[in-house]
């Protein structure tokens, strides 16, 4: 569990200095319900800015309600399209189709000013 | 309120709600399969209105969904189980959904278009789950401090409402009191079948509990303001119904307890008539209702005695100095104490707490010692009054009341406001006359029956009320000589009692 810790408190330091090891990919999640133009919208969206801010060092898991209502649940999914940022911690909460890429970006907190 | 003699109306299909009081009020229940708007300001119950419905649902068959914004089911079961509601069982058993929904803004950004469907498959997949036919929302407008876009949730609410009615489900949605309108958020205008305000008011320190119908689309309803209770057992309303005077008069006798008054009555109270027992302080109001208490024990009847005065353990000590053992009859359940200052709650939690007494221990005879002192408002008391004298009167329970009048009154107000509704009227006296005091009994009124117009003296003994024959002692009194009559109706007939 040690080797573990350290790696996440290394990583809470800021995205930016993170090295591009395997265990260390950010692990995002989409929540969306069926094929609707603003899960689809939400998903491009997310496409665009991991390969522009984390090539290579992201996974998206899309997550389909409509076929596990049952994650809703146990995820605390309201609002749809919902992402997920699973790692690095904290979790963040990301709502809509991500079309404001500022406001995705500050909520995935890959801009240089939200750091600590 | 009852409509006993709407025929033709099809009126709306109903669930019981299970809440005590409610569906008399509402004619039935909560309209089935829509949603009922449940608001309130923080306290005055919502959530608990809300665990009922679903509880007792759960024990007519349907099962239900508890959406909560603002507790966990943890917290939740908890808060509910001093109702002696059991939640995580109903959980466990598959009968209930507990699923907490939180939305903490801190947490969450806001990127673009967004709907609720996450919520709504969430409902429908613990709706299913459990094959749901009960949900309720406590409180949805949790949503609109927890995201920004207050136009997209109203829209969406909108959508959740329309949804919940096709699905079928009875719903209680709560909300929060708003300034302007009933909610907050105006949810009213979105929820428009069935519309319930409780209200928690403190006035002169003490406070009332009350529920109101403010719609009820399709469905004639009470309107007015009704107390309701929450205790150990849960929510109870008391239904004010509109009693019309169709209760049933019998014409069966029941003992005074007291084998002289019995006679002056020609044989004793009608069987759920209604007899008030007033007098100046130490005239012997209470010996003289509990006389009738233990002859009701006796015949083996069911007795509630509210007492305003005395404690329990006071009361059965000083009745059993004048023979009128109360012990004995409570230990075989017969006889229930209940006492309370009558300024420890607001007339209309007394009234609901009698009520919802009365509905459990379903007694023969009620005695309420006394009714006077509930508030300084006469018209207040007298409201009352005529609702406890209604609800005993439809139930069959003879009662006997006992109130204290100050030496200077009038006769004419001796009956707190309700004469009208008083069935038997015994005024008690109490006379000073050549350094003695005398204590006097007449029988003032009593309706559908002779009776005697005499002013007896009476004393108080170790085996309890002793009435003279005729008043050789106060026959002296030209007062009393004036409305002396030699003649006992009962005379001939001469049942004597024990």
């Amino acid at each position: 569990m040690t080797p573990a810790k350290a790696a996440v408190r290394l990583r809470g330091r800021g995205p930016e200095s993170a090295p591009s090891e395997p265990a260390e990919r950010w692990d995002l999640r989409l929540y969306v319900a069926g094929h609707t133009p603003k899960s689809i919208a939400a998903l491009a969206n997310l496409k665009v800015i991991c390969e522009s801010h984390l090539k290579g060092i992201y996974r998206i898991e899309v997550i389909d309600l409509s076929a596990h209502p049952e994650r809703a649940r146990a995820d605390q999914i309201v609002a749809l399209p919902t992402l997920i940022r699973k790692f690095p911690p904290p979790m963040k909460r990301i709502l809509g189709d991500l079309s404001n890429r500022e406001r995705t970006l500050i909520g995935m907190e890959l801009t240089p000013g939200k750091e600590k | 309120m009852r409509l006993k003699n709407s025929v033709a109306v099809p009126s709306l299909p109903k669930a019981r709600s299970g809440v005590r009081g409610l569906d008399e009020i509402t004619g039935g229940g909560l309209p089935r399969g829509r949603p009922t708007l449940v608001c309130g300001s923080a306290g005055a119950g919502k959530t608990l209105f809300s665990v009922e419905f679903l509880v007792r649902g759960v024990e007519m068959g349907e099962n239900g969904v508890f959406m909560a914004f603002e507790e966990t089911a943890a917290e939740l079961s908890q808060n509910v189980a001093s109702l002696g509601f059991d939640l995580e069982h109903l959980v466990a058993t598959k009968k209930l959904v507990v699923d907490f929904v939180r939305v903490e803004r801190s947490e969450i950004e806001e990127t673009g278009e967004y709907d609720l469907e996450g919520l709504f498959v969430r409902l429908g997949h613990a709706i299913d789950s459990v094959g749901a036919k009960r949900v309720v929302l406590d409180t949805i407008e949790s949503l609109f401090s927890g995201l920004s876009n207050t136009t997209l949730l109203r829209a969406e609410l909108r959508r959740l409402f329309r949804w919940l009615k096709d699905r079928g489900v009875t719903a209680v949605i709560t909300a929060e009191r708003g300034a302007g309108g009933l909610t907050r958020q105006g949810l009213e205008e979105y929820v428009s079948d069935c519309v319930i305000l409780l209200d928690h008011r403190v006035q002169g320190q003490v406070s009332t509990r009350r529920l109101r119908v403010v719609k009820y689309r399709g469905s004639s309803h009470g309107t007015n303001e009704y107390p309701f209770l929450i205790d150990a057992a849960g929510f109870s309303v008391l239904p004010i119904t509109s009693l019309g005077l169709q209760h049933r008069a019998s014409a069966e006798r029941v003992s005074t307890g007291i084998a002289r008054l019995d006679l002056m009555l020609g044989g004793g109270y009608f069987r759920g008539s209604t007899v008030l027992v007033s007098g100046t302080a130490g005239s012997g109001k209470t010996s003289v209702a509990t006389a009738f208490v233990q002859a009701a024990c006796r015949r083996g009847e069911r007795c509630l005695y509210f007492a305003f005065e005395e404690s329990p353990q006071q009361l059965t000590r000083n009745m059993s100095s004048i023979g009128n053992a109360l012990a004995p009859w409570r230990k075989q359940g017969l006889l229930r104490l209940e006492s309370s200052r009558p300024a420890v709650y607001g007339i209309e939690t007394h009234l609901a707490f009698m009520h919802k007494t009365i509905r459990v221990f379903r007694p023969a005879a009620v005695l309420v010692d006394p009714i006077t002192d509930f508030t300084e408002s006469l018209a207040d008391n007298k409201a009352m009054l005529t609702r406890l004298i209604d609800f005993l009167k439809m139930e069959g329970i003879t009662a006997v009341f006992t109130s204290l009048v100050s030496a200077e009154m009038h006769v004419d107000q001796l009956e707190g406001g309700v004469s009208s509704l008083i069935d038997t009227s015994i005024v008690l006296r109490d006379l000073e006359r050549e350094g003695r005091r005398y204590r006097a009994l007449s029988v003032m009124k009593s309706r559908g029956m002779p009776h005697s117009r005499d002013i007896r003296e009476f004393r108080i003994t170790r085996r309890g009320i002793d009435i003279a024959e005729d008043q050789p002692s106060l026959s002296d009194s030209p007062r009393l000589r004036l409305t002396a009559r030699i003649s006992d109706p009962s005379a001939p007939r001469k049942r004597a009692g024990r």
